[in-house]
């Protein structure tokens, strides 16, 4: 598969958004779903271009890192700094990944996983 | 909590929305994406992932002139399950030198599938040491390519020396149905083994 380029073109360093910083606020799961209300989302238009990219593409339907990050077309590990940034400062809400621990909570999701499943 | 922004329409819920993961992997070309966007509400997508040359075994950097980095793409699908609930599909870079983007992609997985294609079997070897050395729940399937020698399942769990607490079965990766089967396989095993680690006697059967 051809790989995608940043529209930018090759010549943006990757991590030049996020001002060289590699190591995010918090290590969000690819999974990890966001979502961006409209008050977030008009208050991520002074958070500089590529954050009001990742807020417009959360806002009215839920987004995992990995889509923000496939949608956005920036690598994986810039989206993560920006939107760990973005929640930190309140213009995301970061939902939970499916519970690690506890038997009961981890059977629950199974159970709907494979009800959802089962209804397709 | 913001009352203020409250949408009915269900896009701006402050409640909560839970993802669940579920890993597709395999050697190169054995039907990884295929599987995905057959089940899947989105068109696969892609997302990419820099890395040092250093951390996935290119030989000689400079080989690549200038390049310090290679780019490890990974594509996934997603099936909307409820308004709180979405599973995710992720498949796994065809190169299994890429190791360490595995390890990534199953953190937090409620399991995985592992394809294998008949045609190639001894590709799936290190697929298979992989997961056999993780904690994750796994499942194998055959994806059965229309030229490809029909061996039993017994045959195959022989050959590549597939435990036999793993189920394994044979799917059609281009089916949404047989896709379905092997996601249900998949979630079924990981509630078993769940239970077991909590002193559930496992069913016989
Ligand atoms: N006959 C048949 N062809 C298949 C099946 N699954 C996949 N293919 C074909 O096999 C080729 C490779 O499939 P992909 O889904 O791209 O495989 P992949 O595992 O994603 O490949 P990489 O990402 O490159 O490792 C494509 O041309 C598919 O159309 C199957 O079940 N039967
Ligand atoms: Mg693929």
């Amino acid at each position: 598969m051809e790989p995608r380029r940043d529209p930018r073109g090759a010549l943006v360093r990757p991590y030049a958004v996020t001002r060289g910083r590699t190591e995010p606020l918090q290590n969000i799961a690819l999974e990890a779903v966001l979502s961006c209300t409209p008050t977030q989302s008009a208050e991520a238009r002074f958070a500089g271009h590529d954050k009001y990219r990742i807020a417009s593409v959360c806002e009215g339907r839920a987004q995992s890192l990995a889509e923000i990050a496939a949608y956005t077309r920036m690598p994986l590990g810039v989206t993560r700094v920006l939107v760990a940034d973005m929640v930190a400062e309140g213009l995301l809400t970061l939902h939970t990944a499916a519970p690690a621990t506890g038997f009961a909570a981890r059977m629950n999701l199974l159970g709907r996983v494979l009800s959802g499943l089962r209804e397709l | 909590m913001d009352f203020a922004n409250y949408d009915p329409a269900g896009a701006n819920r402050s409640r909560e929305i839970i993802s669940a993961k579920i890993v597709i992997a395999g050697g190169f070309g054995v039907g990884k994406t295929t599987l995905v966007g057959a089940i899947s509400e989105i068109q696969p997508l892609t997302t990419e992932a820099l890395m040092t040359a250093a951390g996935v075994g290119i030989d000689d950097p400079s080989k690549v002139p200038g390049k310090e980095t290679t780019t490890v793409a990974m594509d996934f699908g997603r099936i909307t399950m409820a308004e709180d609930l979405i599973l995710y599909l992720f498949g796994t870079p065809g190169q299994t030198r890429f190791w360490f983007m595995w390890d990534e992609i199953i953190r937090g997985a409620v399991g995985a599938a592992v394809l294998v294609d008949t045609r190639r079997i001894t590709d799936a070897f290190a697929p298979l040491d992989y997961f056999e050395n993780r904690n994750l729940p796994y499942v194998v399937a055959l994806n059965r390519f229309d030229d490809a020698p029909q061996y039993e399942l017994e045959e195959v769990r022989e050959a590549l020396a597939i435990s036999p607490d793993v189920p394994l079965v044979m799917c059609d990766a281009r089916r949404r149905e047989s896709v379905k089967q092997v996601l249900v396989t998949v979630v079924e095993h990981a509630m078993l083994r769940l239970q077991a680690e909590h002193g559930f006697a496992a069913p016989v059967g």
